[in-house]
């Protein structure tokens, strides 16, 4: 079993929790992900890591309350435990010969861009982070990130910040004024890296983003997390989660991450009364 | 006096319509009587030649003889001091290639149930309430890593453990057994069995740590250097699935045997949304394929409700991997078989889910490496089938994580480890493989075999 021995609300809908797994923890690099199955009957799901501590045995993740299996996740408290947590899988990010770049994140894709934006900065790369949310309330690990770069943009959809817009309009601004990128990092949902390939390309940036398909094994043994890259056949779980964004066959990838899409849906909806009684319980528990 | 029916006296079995719908074993093997009467087939010839035709040599006259005399608990002792797995071999070993092809009654009508009796005893002796092992077996000192706990793995840990060794198995998934727990379908092989061998083997002082990702969480050589293991054998099987590489294979619908099966077995999907792994099976399914693997795919979408699934096989029966008995199985519960069929695409909706799949009719021409005759596309023979599943079921090559994460282990060109075929030996010093991991995708009992033959190579080494 795998202790919870932090949590903490990011805001409504985002949570991060440390987890106990040294053996994970005293390898994790930046890049690679976790597969984790809360109880005998639950699934198996991915997670990016954004943080290890080698020295506490940790390993952070950060989630977003989707599905079934992510909003039982964040009923679970500190103390509780998961019944599997295996990592770290998937190749380590390759940062090398980087010297200028700009680390983008969008959504809960920040979480992640954290770790690599950190581990840059640390190397002593020259780093700009530009961070997309749809809205003010829904801005994550914003110190963090203003200790791990040297320029920090925030871009709101809805404009609340005052900088309305996406990731892509502000990456476009500096591009545009000649900052000398020689990588570009994106990771964020799949319509988000695809829009930022997709200028990238016309400045010549390499780009690089981080895959989260659909998973089971995450060791290359199902297949299932296959994605297509200049034209092949890639895992991203054993040849991934990193690629060359501007190769990706970016249409396939978001058609194969909606598969499951009714199923998960009708998995909700089954389990509603569920996700209540547990946290009516867990309420209940909290006021004896 | 031997009972000189010419006839195996046949297993008890689900009815065809009623099991095509559950996943409950669909064999359900011999009762004492009915083992008691296929024992007295057996000769008992002083020659011995089933024997020789197991990978793991169970003395098989010797436990059939105790079956014939109703002393079934003394044949299990028979059998399980050379093979720990009995009630998996006794299930999906090929006996027909084995032991039983060697039978001498075989050579005028059919062999003795060697198989279907292996089962029984095992069976009996788990519902007899065998106790564990007798005595605990004190510990040499000295520690075995096994990578793995596939059968290969199992096998090379019980026999290294009897000779003394503290043996630890690594597992990457949440649960142990391998292609025992993922690959193969509950009908066929119940994976409460499979939880009982391995926890006979956890008795006797095994421990399995699943969750570890070796070459991942720790490397080989950090085993050795690090936590002190003296060998380390790698059984870590036949990893990554081949696709056809033709047009639509990532079509959403479209499935790998291993993905396709590890849902079902492993997380249960068939109970979604009880279980919360989902799997998507549609009206028509098609599995690309001639194995056994194909076989327990197609069985296993007619559970889920298919109405209609094709085998779809370029060569002719003939040339089919599968075990004749797992073939009349899926014939029985109505698996279509569209033979000398090759699929050139898989066509998708507008939302990228497959509609359909392209073949190509095929026709036999001259052998070849293999030695089966190569099918060669028949002009003008293309032709679209409406599917909505297709699962891939044309092997696996081997998981390259061991490979890249193990400096000085050789390997094949196409990512098999190297190794010895007698002893496992790699050309890195203490470290042993077998299994799928070395061969390509096999059998159950080859990997076994090959388990079992690392352990007395280790055993040699160490003792030196």
């Amino acid at each position: 079993m795998f202790q919870i021995v932090k949590k903490r609300a990011l805001h409504d809908t985002v949570t991060l929790m440390e987890v106990k797994a040294p053996a994970v923890a005293r390898k994790a690099k930046p890049g690679q992900f976790i597969i984790l199955r809360i109880d005998e009957s639950g699934e198996r799901i991915p997670l990016t890591i954004a943080g290890s501590d080698p020295l506490k045995g940790t390993i952070t993740i950060i989630f977003q309350k989707v599905g079934y299996t992510t909003k039982r996740l964040d009923l679970l408290n500190e103390g509780d435990a998961l019944l599997d947590f295996v990592g770290p899988l998937g190749k380590a990010s390759e940062f090398e010969g980087m010297k200028r770049v700009a680390v983008i994140g969008g959504g809960l894709g920040v979480a992640i861009a954290y770790p690599q934006a950190k581990a840059l900065h640390e190397m002593g790369v020259e780093v700009d982070v530009i961070v997309g949310f749809r809205n003010t309330g829904l801005m994550i690990l914003m110190d963090e990130l203003k200790a791990a770069c040297t320029n920090l943009y925030v871009m709101t959809d809805d404009g609340s910040n005052g900088h309305k817009g996406f990731v892509t309009t502000a990456l476009e601004e500096q591009l545009k004024a000649g900052v000398p990128y020689d990588h570009v990092i994106a990771i964020g949902p799949l319509v988000m890296m695809r829009a930022v390939c997709g200028l990238t390309k016309e400045y010549d940036i390499p780009t690089i983003v981080s895959m989260n398909p659909i998973m089971i094994d995450g060791t290359g043994m199902c297949g299932c997390c296959r994605v297509t890259v200049d034209g092949k056949m890639k895992f991203a779980c054993v040849d991934g989660p990193d690629f060359d964004g501007q190769q990706i066959d970016w249409n396939e990838a978001i058609s194969r991450s909606r598969m499951y899409r009714q199923e998960e849906a009708e998995s909700l909806e089954k389990h509603a009364c569920n996700l209540q009684n547990i946290e009516l319980q867990k309420k209940r528990g909290g006021e004896d | 006096m031997p009972n000189m029916s010419l006839k195996k006296l046949p297993a008890r079995e689900q009815d065809p319509n009623v099991r095509n719908k559950n996943f409950l074993e669909v064999s359900q093997g011999y009762d004492e009587a009915m083992a008691m009467e296929e024992a007295s087939r057996c000769l008992n010839c002083k020659h011995r030649p089933c024997v020789s035709g197991c990978p793991v040599n169970v003395r098989i006259p010797e436990f059939i003889k105790l079956v014939a005399e109703g002393k079934f608990l003394e044949a299990y002792d028979v059998i399980t001091s050379t093979n720990a797995l009995p009630a998996i071999c006794g299930r999906v070993c090929p006996q027909e290639t084995q032991c039983e092809s060697k039978c001498v009654r075989g050579i005028k009508g059919d062999p003795v149930g060697i198989g279907r009796l292996e089962r029984f005893v095992a069976d009996y002796a788990m519902q007899h309430g065998v106790a564990g092992p007798k005595e605990e077996i004190p510990s040499n000192g000295k520690k075995v890593a096994v990578v793995g706990s596939g059968p290969a793995g199992l096998t090379c840990a019980g026999d290294l453990r009897k000779l003394g060794y503290d043996v630890t198995v690594f597992e990457a998934l949440h649960t142990p057994g391998g292609v025992l727990v993922y690959g193969i379908p509950e009908f066929r092989l119940p994976k409460a069995l499979v939880r009982r061998e391995i926890s006979k083997l956890e008795e006797m002082g095994v421990s399995i740590k699943t969750d570890m990702v070796i070459g991942r969480c720790i490397s080989l050589d950090e085993l050795m250097s690090e936590e002190g293991y003296d060998a380390i054998f790698v059984g870590s099987g036949a990893g990554l699935p081949r696709f056809q590489n033709i047009p639509g294979e990532n079509l959403c619908g479209v499935y790998s045997a291993n993905e396709f099966l590890t849902r079902i077995n492993l997380m249960k999907a068939y109970s979604f949304p009880e279980t919360d792994t989902p799997i998507k099976v549609g009206k028509c399914a098609a599995v690309v394929g001639g194995g056994n693997v194909a076989m327990d795919a197609a069985r296993c979408a007619k559970r889920l409700g298919a109405e209609t699934v094709y085998i779809v096989y370029r060569r002719s029966e003939k040339e089919m991997p599968a075990r004749v008995e797992e073939i009349e199985h899926a014939k029985e519960e109505g698996i279509i078989f569209k033979l000398l069929t090759n699929p050139t695409e898989i066509h998708g909706d507008e939302n990228g889910f497959v509609k359909a799949m392209t073949c190509v009719e095929m026709e036999l021409g001259e052998p070849d490496a293999s030695g089966r005759r190569r099918p060669v596309v028949k002009k003008g023979s293309e032709h679209t089938i409406d599917v909505q599943t297709v699962v891939i079921a044309i092997g696996n090559s081997p998981n390259p994580l061991i490979k890249d994460t193990t400096p000085g282990l050789e390997c094949q060109s196409w990512g098999g480890i190297i190794a010895d075929e007698e002893t496992g030996k790699t050309s890195k010093p203490f470290v042993y493989a077998g299994g799928d991991a070395v061969t390509g995708a096999a059998t159950v009992i080859l990997a076994m075999g090959a388990g079992k033959k690392a352990a007395a190579a280790i055993h040699e080494e160490l003792s030196k």
